[in-house]
């Protein structure tokens, strides 16, 4: 055993050692691209919980396996502010500085129709969990979702408001420098349109974001005599709208839609939310197999119950992964692998998510039901029926 | 429009006013002595319905440490805007204490105590963001909030509230600034202020009075607004803030009655342009107006023109 020795076997063990750390520093990095602060954290919060969930889960039982290697999750979140230039900052970070794989949300349509146009011409696969607006996915390629879309969940909003309430004439009143409430308030507005003809929508009142006082707008609506409104807006608008019409002397019935569904609407809504109607994509209770699985690992981990974000995030995620898996091998090569796992993403048929079944058209579109969720007296979001397209 | 429409408008634009009015004092009585235009006034306002919120819950017993003895609501409600005010009226002298009086000693130029306001509102905004979280916080609601109708018109206990608070502010506030001692001090600083401390006046006394004054107004109006638009945010205070001072600078900004008048003016322009028009222009249209208000009347409807302005 000489010096000469010695070293080689150092060599060799640093090799292996070295070799060894690479190989199980094999990480899958997903960028998050979410709501942190802004007009909607709830939103920011309920996706990084269920993400993390997801994280540890997979991580714990030793990572994703592709083809016949295994991968650690990296997920790395960026705070969009709920504002769309932040959002294509953040997508544009995650992508280029952070070499993410893919990115997940943005959730809100004002922020995921731009960030979309930023992942979509820098070829990284995009998927959204909650953006209802066609924009978001037209003719971009790289772009998913995991939800129904507004030209869908407005007919059955205005159907379930002809059949439920009996409605002839319908108010609307929505944010109209925000995408999502504006393009669904314009198709209720055409779906109920069609059904009772062109003028039965009495009210078709606007706002804008950040507006706390709704008081001349409500005064048109209960002056109206509309016999139901439709309020497509955030939770953080929904409680102010809801009580500033009662106190105008409206008594008729509300009808929300899925931005209604967050975790934190009955906390600052209360009893004045009680009994109003909105359509959304799972309802938590009454839920089965997975997804009451998810909903009580969610709740003993966190303290509350999931809302629909948490439960799409988790569901995008999962879709993500299933996609990455059916690529049978990652490159190495990031342009290479986003644009095999865009593929597969488009390919995916019958996926058993918790927030439904899902099947993908080509336009990065899933084929997936709608919820009516009642909220009852004690404030839960109750199931009420279902929709399919 | 119908008659009840009109008066459901008028209204509204009352309580809606009644805000911005509130909130303009705070700019109008600090512009009035120290000729400071105090742009961290909106998020004192902010400040007020946090404090007041924290107090609300605190005597609902929503905490690990809560009182003894329950309270019924009204009482409550009471001693929450008595404390708020209090407590926010210590936060704006402190506001003024910190940065803007080592400013005034070192003798600058009145941009640097303004650019030094900007962002101490900003410190605030983002401080509470920093300490509390991003979350809204639900204002408990407090009062019963009976809703009256008389023929078309629907009302309720917490605008009528409003409103009178809103008169009753504006009758004390004329009180103090014409009959007292103080007021007359008040005055006279915004007069000359390099005679007054040759007087004898404390003026700084007077300008942490002023403050006090300002603040607890401010406060008034946070825990009403919460009241009223029971969701509350780090961020509720900029806007509200800005139009505010836009309707104390209508008004003619030192001027007690300009900022009453300037912050009706502004609610009912808004609120009936709303009314009328798709609301989408209502900001345009209001601000159209508002401008074309002050091209002809440059110093408001009460102001005067000063040789000094920033």
């Amino acid at each position: 055993m000489g010096r000469k020795a010695m070293s080689l076997a150092l060599a060799v063990m640093a090799a292996v050692f070295f070799s060894s750390f690479s190989w199980s520093a094999e990480t899958l990095k997903v960028g998050f691209d979410i709501p942190l602060t802004g007009d909607i954290p709830q939103v920011g919060e309920s996706s990084k919980y269920a993400a993390e969930m997801l994280k540890e889960q997979i991580n714990g039982a030793g990572g994703v396996k592709v083809g016949d290697k295994t991968y650690q999750l990296e997920f790395i979140y960026e705070d969009n502010e709920s504002k769309a230039e932040s959002a294509t900052a953040a997508a544009l970070k995650l992508i280029t500085q952070d070499q993410v794989l893919a990115v997940i949300g943005p959730q809100a349509s004002k922020q995921a129709v731009p960030a979309g146009e930023i992942c979509n011409s820098f070829k990284t696969p995009m998927i959204t969990p909650w953006s209802t607006n066609p924009q978001t996915t037209l003719d971009r390629p790289y772009v998913f979702r995991a939800c129904f879309l507004d030209p869908f969940q407005g007919p059955v909003a205005a159907n379930f408001a002809t059949k439920e309430f009996g409605a002839k004439k319908a108010a609307v009143l929505y944010d109209i420098a925000s995408d999502y409430p504006k393009g669904l308030a314009e198709y209720f507005k055409a779906a109920f349109e069609k059904i009772h003809g062109a003028g039965s929508v009495v009210a078709f009142e606007t706002f804008t974001t950040k507006d706390r006082d709704f008081s001349a707008q409500l005064t048109n609506i209960v002056k109206s005599d509309a016999d139901v409104l439709f309020l497509p807006q955030y939770y953080d608008e929904v409680p102010l709208v809801v009580k500033q019409a009662r106190e105008l002397g409206w008594k008729k019935p509300i009808m929300g839609s899925d931005s209604w569904g967050s975790a934190e609407l009955m906390k600052l809504c209360g009893e004045a939310c009680h009994g109003y109607f909105f359509s959304t994509h799972y309802a938590a209770a009454g839920a089965q197999g997975a997804t009451k699985e998810f909903i009580d690992q969610y709740q003993s981990k966190y303290g509350y119950v999931p809302d629909d974000v948490a439960a799409l995030t988790w569901d995008a995620t999962r879709l993500l992964l299933q996609a990455v898996q059916n690529t049978n091998g990652l490159t190495g090569d990031l342009e290479k692998d986003r644009d095999a796992v865009k593929d597969q993403l488009g390919q995916i048929k019958d996926f058993e998510g918790i927030t439904g079944k899902m099947t993908f058209t080509p336009e990065g579109d899933p084929i997936k039901c709608a919820v009516i969720v009642k909220i009852s007296d004690k404030g839960e979001f109750e199931f009420f029926e279902s929709v399919c397209p | 429009m119908n008659i009840d429409t009109l008066v459901q408008n008028l209204l509204n634009a009352l309580q809606w006013g009644s805000f911005y009015a509130l909130i303009a004092l705070g700019y109008t009585l600090v512009y009035g002595v120290l000729l400071l235009i105090n742009f961290a006034h909106g998020d004192i306002f902010m400040v007020g319905a946090y404090i007041g919120f924290f107090l609300a819950t605190f005597l609902l017993g929503q905490y690990a440490l809560a009182l003894p003895f329950s309270l019924p609501p009204h009482v409550i409600f009471l001693v929450t805007l008595l404390l708020t005010m209090i407590l926010t009226a210590f936060a704006g002298v402190t506001l003024e204490r910190v940065a803007y009086r080592p400013l005034r000693r070192k003798g600058v130029n009145r941009l640097y105590v303004v650019i030094t306001a900007l962002m101490c509102g900003l410190i605030l905004e983002n401080g509470n963001l920093a300490l509390l979280g991003a979350n809204r916080r639900n204002f408990p609601q407090l009062l019963d909030n009976t809703v009256y109708s008389l023929g078309g018109v629907t009302f309720s206990d917490v605008k009528l509230l409003v409103i009178f608070a809103t008169i009753a502010v504006f009758l004390l506030l004329e009180t103090i600034v014409r009959k007292t001692k103080l007021g007359m001090a008040m005055r006279a600083i915004s007069y000359d202020r390099m005679a007054v401390p040759l007087m004898g006046i404390p003026v700084d006394t007077v300008i942490v009075f002023t403050f006090a004054l300002g603040s607890s107004m401010a406060a008034l109006a946070g825990v009403l607004f919460a009241t009223a638009y029971p969701v509350l945010e780090p961020y509720m205070g900029a806007l509200v803030g800005w139009k505010a001072f836009i309707a104390a600078v209508i008004g003619g900004i030192g001027e007690i009655r300009g900022a009453f008048a300037g912050g009706f003016l502004l609610g009912f322009v808004e609120i009936f342009v709303a009314a009328f028009f798709p609301s989408t222009l209502r900001d345009l249209i209001a601000f159209s107006i508002l401008l074309v208000f002050l091209s002809i009347k440059p110093t408001g409807i009460f102001g005067v023109a000063r040789a000094t302005k920033i």
